[in-house]
């Protein structure tokens, strides 16, 4: 194999660009496409300061690292959810990397913060794992950001997750979902702006810019995650990749050209019934926000199981009132 | 060679030499899901596996297991 831009010996293929790269010119391709990202999309302006969401995952560190090295001022932001070994050793991968970087790295515990572990309180609240890490971790880092006072927060979502969700929400024809599912959102009725900087990286290359920058990222699968309907259909658009390379760019870049404004009639119509949570002030349809409602079950039982005792609805409220973390 | 398995991380022995291509077609493993990967760098799919060779299959699916 052959790099298609110098010719020397290439490291790794893609696909859907029929072309080889060798490390030099890999890694120069990654930043350029992470760089037409967020020119086509307007996702930063060189002054912004932005809270990245850190996993200690592949995506999470490569957009953190490209952002830092593009000279962004980015920050991270990583929420321990209480997954045993898991939630460790991704810490020490976020702890690892913004330590040798010189960046700055917000930490924010689930447990120790807001008396509850994701497994307890998906249990409690009779919601799949998956979505219960995904509505706490948005609400953790909306907050974090409004209080910190960041432009805008980014996030590692790749072609293929962009490509999954897109595909879980079409076969459903959520439409709502649909309508929400942009590389940015504006800033607007208390949420952040957000954005998503690896939208033209699929996932293969995220994990080989990883690799070629020497950064340790965490492989282990986290273990509540296995067999999710999500990497269900990451599995089935890999198949069509497979014999139609571009499957994947095409069907998510094609939706964004000529699908997505005709869902955003949906996302104003839900936007006109957001009000501020009586429990933490968030922006939300209910009374309580999904965050305050899964904080309030999980520990309810968490109390309840260890106590005997009911607890006082008030009191669950005002224990996830405090500041989300140091310096945010 | 001794190939690394991850989740859960486990080690085979397999005989070489043997293609990258040959040695993912082996472990009935796609391209596309996976980076083999040796001394920190990736090694490209036409290459050749010596039979003292240590490498490593990882998966790049995000909750993906090899």
């Amino acid at each position: 194999m052959k790099c298609r831009v110098c010719r020397g010996p290439a490291v790794i293929d893609v696909r859907r660009q029929n072309a080889n790269y060798c490390v030099e010119h890999f890694l120069r391709m990654c930043r350029d496409q992470v760089n037409k990202a967020i020119e086509q999309f307007a996702m930063l302006n060189p002054q912004d300061r932005a809270l990245v969401a850190v996993s200690g995952g592949k995506d999470s560190l490569a957009v953190w690292d490209l952002l830092s090295e593009a000279g962004y001022e980015a920050d991270g932001l990583y929420v321990g959810l209480g997954i045993g070994d898991y939630s460790d050793a991704s810490r020490g991968c976020a702890r690892r990397f913004a330590d040798q970087r010189g960046l700055e790295l917000i930490e924010v515990d689930l447990l120790e913060d807001f008396g509850f572990d994701l497994p307890s309180g998906a249990r409690a609240a009779r919601r799949v794992p998956c979505s219960a890490c995904g509505l706490t971790k948005r609400h953790l880092f909306d907050k974090a950001a409004v209080q910190g006072g960041y432009d805008v927060v980014v996030t590692g979502h790749n072609l293929d997750d962009e490509a999954a969700v897109l595909f879980g929400n079409a076969l459903r024809w959520h439409t709502d979902y649909l309508a929400r599912q942009l590389p940015v959102l504006p800033e607007r009725d208390g949420f952040p702006k957000k954005v998503k900087p690896l939208v033209r990286l699929g996932e293969r290359e995220t994990a080989a810019y990883c690799v070629l920058r020497g950064i340790d990222y965490i492989v282990q699968e986290c273990p509540l995650a296995a067999g999710n309907r999500h990497l269900g259909y990451k599995e089935a658009l890999n198949e069509i990749e497979a014999t139609s390379p571009g499957t994947k760019f095409d069907f998510y870049f094609g939706f964004l050209a000529r699908a997505a404004a005709l869902f955003r009639p949906i996302a104003e119509a839900d936007h006109q019934n957001l009000a501020g949570c009586l429990g933490c002030g968030a922006p939300t349809t209910a009374e309580l926000c999904a965050f305050c409602r899964l904080t309030e079950r999980a520990t309810r039982a968490g109390r309840g199981a260890g106590a005997g005792a009911e607890v006082d609805g008030a009191a669950v409220l005002s224990a996830h009132r405090g500041p989300v973390a140091d310096g945010a | 060679m001794k190939v690394v398995l991850r989740n859960p991380r486990r080690e085979i022995e397999l005989a070489g030499p043997m293609s990258v291509v040959a040695l993912l077609n082996k472990l009935e493993l796609k391209r596309e899901a996976v980076l083999v990967i040796q001394d920190g760098t990736i090694v490209p799919g036409d290459a050749t596996l010596a039979d003292s060779d240590v490498v490593e299959v990882r998966p790049v699916i995000s909750g993906g297991a090899v």
